[in-house]
C-alpha cells in the first residue's frame, strides 16, 4: 500500500522551564538546526535530514510536558475527510488558521481520549537547510551533537487507550504493530500505531492521569551512534535514563533521557520495517521486561512512574 | 576554595548525609547510595523527588509548578533535584505527593 492519509509525526509542540538551557539542550547536544524564535516566544528547530521548516517547537512555560503532536496529511481531501469523521464522531474540531506556526497551513486540532492534544495539517514550507536533492551528498550541513536524522515518535500515557487507538485506527488509518497485554484479562496495557513503514509512529501506555508525555523520539543512524550520544550525555552531565539497549517491540535500540525540564527524549535506531498485512504481535504482561527493555529484561523504576 | 557543606538528616532514619551547597539533594543522596527519595528525571519536571523541609535554610531551581505549586512552596515543599542546601537541612520524604514509589 503506498502511503496516503496521514503521512507522518510532522511536529511536536513541548513546555519548557528554561528556554535559554532548552536551546542548548536541543540544539548543540541532541544536534538539532535554530529555525528562529518568534515574537510569542517559541523556538522552533529541526534535525538536518528533514525536509520540511521544523519539527520540534518549545514552549516557556512553568509546566514542563506536551503541548501537541501534529501529524503530517497528504492532501486537502483527507484533511476534510478527517474533519469531518471527527465530527461525526463526537469530537470538537478546532480550526487552526494557517501561520499560527510560521510557515504552517491550517490545522486542524482534536483532544484524543487520553487527554492528548493531535493536530493535522497538509502544508509546511521546505527547509532551506533541508537533506540536499541534486547529486545529493549525505548531509548539506555538518552534523552536530547526537547527530539526530528526525522527529521520529512520540510515547504518550493516559487512561482511555482503547479511545484512542480507535480514533487513530478507525478515523485516521493506522495500523497497531504490537500490543502489551494483561495476561488474566487481555485488557491492553500499551499499544504501538503506525501510519508508515516504520515500526511505530505513535505509542500509548495506560496510566492514571491523562494527557502525559513519556518521551519524544529522534532518530539516529545506528547502534554506533548511540554509543557516541552516550558519550556526549556523559560528557555533558545530560541526566540518562537508561541504555543503551534494545526494546523488545520494534527491535528499535535505544536511549532514554531527559532535556532540562525533565521532558524525557529517546535518541532510536533500527526497527523492523512494518507492512500493514503484518500480523499482530503480543507481549504479555508477564514479559514486559523484555518487551521494554529487551537486555535488562525488567522496567527500571522511573519507566512507569516518570513522566511529565 | 572548597564548596561549603552541609549534614543533610531525613526525619525518621539515622542517616545523615554532607551535601555541597553546589549539589541538589538528590545527587548527595544518591552519592551515599539511600534511596529514600526516588530520581525521576532530575531536572524538576517530573515530581517523584518530592520532599518537604521541616528545617534548615535552602535555594531551589526552575520546577514545574504542577508538582510545587506556589502554596506548597511557602510550605517548604520541594523536589529534591532542584534544591540546594544553605545550612543544615532536616527533611521529610513521607508526604503525600502526586508522586508513586511503591
Amino acid at each position: 500500500m503506498a502511503i496516503s492519509g496521514v503521512l507522518r509525526p510532522g511536529f511536536v509542540q513541548i513546555r519548557v522551564l528554561d528556554m535559554a538551557e532548552s536551546i542548548i539542550h536541543y540544539r548543540d547536544r541532541i544536534g538539532l538546526e535554530m529555525v528562529g524564535t518568534e515574537a510569542d516566544g517559541r523556538v522552533y528547530l529541526k534535525a538536518y535530514d528533514e525536509f520540511d521548516r521544523h519539527s520540534i517547537v518549545l514552549r516557556e512555560c512553568d509546566e514542563a510536558g506536551l503541548d501537541m503532536m501534529a501529524f503530517k496529511v497528504s492532501s486537502e481531501t483527507y484533511l476534510d475527510e478527517y474533519e469531518e469523521k471527527l465530527r461525526g464522531q463526537g469530537f470538537d474540531v478546532t480550526a487552526i488558521a494557517a501561520g499560527e506556526q510560521p510557515g504552517v497551513g491550517r490545522r486542524i486540532s482534536f483532544m484524543a481520549p487520553t487527554g492528548h492534544r493531535f493536530d493535522l495539517y497538509v502544508e509546511m514550507e521546505l527547509s532551506d537547510n533541508g537533506p540536499m536533492t541534486n547529486n545529493p551528498d549525505v548531509s548539506q550541513l555538518d552534523p552536530r551533537g547526537m547527530k539526530a536524522l528526525r522527529f521520529d515518535h512520540c510515547l504518550l500515557y493516559g487512561g482511555d487507550i482503547d479511545g484512542t487507538k480507535k480514533v487513530f485506527e478507525d478515523i485516521l488509518g493506522f495500523s497497531t504493530s504490537e500490543v502489551v497485554v494483561d495476561d488474566d484479562t487481555g485488557m491492553i496495557i500499551a499499544l504501538f500505531l503506525t501510519c508508515s513503514n516504520k515500526a511505530h509512529d505513535l505509542a500509548l501506555v495506560r496510566h492514571e492521569e491523562d494527557g502525559k508525555l513519556h518521551h519524544v523520539s529522534f532518530l539516529v543512524e545506528d547502534w554506533t551512534s548511540l554509543r557516541d550520544a552516550a558519550d556526549i550525555m556523559t560528557r555533558y552531565d545530560i541526566s540518562r535514563d537508561i541504555g543503551p539497549t534494545r526494546h523488545g517491540i520494534t527491535r528499535g535500540q535505544t536511549i532514554y533521557f531527559f532535556d532540562p525540564s525533565g521532558n524525557r527524549n529517546e535518541v532510536f535506531s533500527g526497527g523492523y520495517a512494518y507492512y500493514p498485512d503484518n500480523p499482530l504481535r503480543v507481549w504479555q504482561a508477564s514479559s514486559v521486561g523484555k518487551a521494554i527493555f529487551y537486555y535488562e529484561r525488567e522496567l527500571n523504576d522511573r519507566f512507569m512512574t516518570v513522566v511529565t | 576554595m572548597m564548596n561549603k557543606r552541609f549534614q543533610i538528616s531525613i526525619q525518621g532514619s539515622d542517616k545523615i548525609v554532607t551535601c555541597r551547597e553546589d549539589e541538589s539533594l538528590l545527587s548527595s543522596l544518591a552519592r551515599y547510595g539511600q534511596k529514600e527519595v526516588p530520581a525521576g528525571c532530575r531536572q524538576g519536571g517530573c515530581g517523584v523527588c518530592k520532599i518537604r523541609v521541616l528545617k534548615g535554610e535552602f535555594e531551589t531551581g526552575k520546577m514545574s509548578i504542577k508538582h510545587v505549586s506556589a502554596t506548597e512552596k511557602d510550605m517548604n515543599f520541594t523536589l529534591a533535584c532542584k534544591t540546594f542546601p544553605k545550612s543544615d537541612m532536616v527533611i521529610t520524604v513521607n508526604i503525600k505527593g502526586d508522586r508513586k514509589w511503591q
